[in-house]
């Protein structure tokens, strides 16, 4: 027997359907079929949209029949949903969006659709991108396809659940902290989180928008490069999206470490870490070594600082983002007598209490009295973080680091307490703070069987580098062909 | 850095945000510890560093101010929770 279609890589898929060994139509309702399979146990979509995807797909073999081609003709995908999509349901996860249909769809959407997409459906995010596992969903909690009693990560896990689960072929996800490259190590799977302003932000629901970019969650480096490909660039809608040329991100993805830099970050290997953790990450590091490339002790004195500052930038962001949701012109209304009262009790019942509690800490951090001491003062040490790394790239090319201090932790584990969870976002948000690129790769799994991700960072508009070391990493181990099977549990 | 019910129910007005006083007792609790959390960043010298609220070299990004497509009066007021005669409706904001 031939392999089911919804285990080929996104890469294969295309080849495939080039080849003309089945179509579009095919390979979307073996997708389909794995989401009626494992979906149930696993939670990864909010939204599953099968007549439209199939109706995309027809149109995407007739389009193929005629002659036509293009990067992702007829190649189904998930889409986080944080991302408005014209005409399809976009929650953010939240009460406060249940019946919302945006009337535009993202730039990063739309680009991805017109090189012939076929979207399967909307993934499930802590509500508004604001958590690190799913759990604050209003919806419900994403599993973790490799132990069901786990969390998939956030807050894209959705995203990286469906990618683990093998429902679907890649994901969009958005990473603001580190919400792309934590489901996809805590899922086994590859997370982008490109440079800021490489990718437009035009139709991505506000969070933190000094921080928020679009990211990409597939089964390999080239399948996300090919993604980041489709989407990259500049966006006459996004006035913070570079207007640079984008490089061909598959031309050098072979070229190997040879001679790379590869810089280790002494701050990134602290008391705490879950052991295997540590010990995989350094094995990977190791692994590059004999790949030929060259390590490198490095410095990012400021990193403990970076998650204080974090917590104070992206909630005043998010205060003054979210304060668009006044039950006036979209989204819930409580129908209260006065218009004061009315933005006081849509606002209060429509948000989950991680929201709140961020429009609190962000309202306090800008309120008078207090701006410099916070809102200020962030900013200033962010300043340090960012020339933390702006010093080691002048000696490095890549730094390697664990994505997060353990692997998945179990459901509710960590619920009750923000700071516990906040701290899972260590060692990824200083990437965010400094607008750098990242990525997780596979390498490696604890004594339960939960995946370690190794992260790889670069340099402002340096996915290049990373995408060619963690390319080189992925094709020398075996990590990525191994595969979570949510099928076989019991629900 | 010890916040007291009284700030956060400020709090929560300024951001107009209805609590219950289960929330207000919850939050009084977690975002001192929070905040006690932050206080680290002041044994930093800052003194001659200046902000970045923004990665990307600062710079105004203009274009030609003409017409272009924009949204139809339709699918604007499409999610609205009430609108009439094409606008969206609120309560009166001030009272005769």
């Amino acid at each position: 027997m031939t392999k089911p279609l919804y285990t080929l890589t996104l890469h294969d898929a295309i080849t495939g359907m080039r080849a003309g060994d089945f179509t579009s139509v095919e390979l979307t309702q073996a997708l389909l079929d794995r989401i009626a399979a494992v979906d149930r146990a696993v939670n990864a979509y909010l939204t599953v949209t099968p007549e439209r995807a199939l109706e995309q797909a027809a149109q995407a073999d007739a389009a193929r029949r005629q002659g036509a081609d293009a990067p992702l003709l007829g190649i189904p995908m998930a889409i986080k949903d944080v991302l408005s999509t014209e005409g399809v349901r976009t929650t953010c996860g939240s009460r406060i969006l249940e019946n919302y249909m945006p009337p535009f769809t993202a730039t990063a959407v739309q680009r991805l659709q017109r090189a012939g997409m076929v979207m399967l459906g909307k993934t499930n995010t802590d509500e508004f991108a604001m958590g690190s596992s799913t759990e604050n969903s209003a919806y419900f909690t994403t599993r973790n396809p490799w132990d069901l009693s786990r969390v998939p990560g956030g807050s894209s896990g959705g995203s990286g659940a469906a990618v683990a689960a093998q429902a679907t072929l890649a994901a969009l996800g958005t990473d603001t902290g580190g919400s792309v490259r934590l489901p996809a190590s805590y899922c086994g799977v590859v997370g982008l989180k490109p440079s800021y302003g490489r990718v437009s932000r035009y139709g991505l629901i506000a969070y933190g928008s000094s921080l928020d970019q679009i990211g990409v969650l597939a089964k390999t480096v080239q399948d996300a490069a090919l993604v980041l490909q489709v989407m990259a660039g500049h966006d006459g809608n996004d006035s913070t999206s570079l207007d640079l040329p984008v490089p061909d991100y598959r031309a050098g993805l072979d070229r190997g470490v040879q001679g790379l830099r590869v810089g280790i970050p002494q701050e990134y290997f602290i008391e705490g870490i879950q052991p295997e953790v540590e010990a995989a990450v350094k094995t990977a590091v190791a692994h590059l070594e004999n790949l030929g490339a060259q390590i490198v002790p490095i410095t990012l004195p400021n990193t403990e600082k970076a998650l204080p500052v974090y917590y104070l930038v992206a909630t005043a962001e998010a205060s003054a983002n979210l304060s668009r949701y006044d039950g006036v012109r979209f989204g819930y209304s409580a129908g209260a007598d006065s218009i004061l009262e009315n933005y006081r009790e849509s606002r209060g019942r429509g948000f989950g209490a991680e929201v709140k509690r961020r429009i609190m800490l962000g309202t306090y951090a800008l309120s008078a009295g207090y701006y410099d001491a916070y809102y200020l003062k962030a900013q200033q040490v962010r300043t340090l973080i960012k020339q933390d790394f702006e010093t080691a790239f002048e000696t490095v090319d890549v730094i390697a680091s664990p994505v997060a201090p353990t692997t998945a932790f179990r459901i509710g584990e960590k619920s009750g307490d923000p700071l516990s969870m906040y701290l899972m976002d260590v060692f990824t948000i200083t990437l965010n703070l400094a607008g750098i690129c990242g990525i997780s790769v596979p390498c490696g799994s604890d004594n339960q069987g939960m995946p370690i991700g190794l992260q790889l960072i670069g340099p402002h508009l340096g996915e290049e580098a990373i995408l060619r070391a963690a390319h080189a990493y992925e094709q020398t181990t075996n990590w990525h062909t191994q595969w979570a099977t949510p099928e076989t549990a019991n629900v | 850095m010890h916040l007291t019910a009284a700030e956060v129910r400020h709090v929560a007005d300024l951001a107009r945000l209805e609590l219950t006083e289960d929330e207000i007792a919850l939050y009084t609790e977690q975002l001192s510890a929070i905040l006690d959390y932050a206080e680290s960043l002041q044994q930093v010298d800052t003194s001659h560093v200046a902000p970045t609220p923004y990665v990307l070299p600062s710079y105004n990004v203009m274009r030609e101010d003409e017409p272009r497509p924009c949204l139809s009066n339709e699918a604007a007021l499409a999610n609205a929770p009430a609108s009439a005669n094409g606008f969206f409706k609120v309560r009166a904001v001030f009272e005769e």
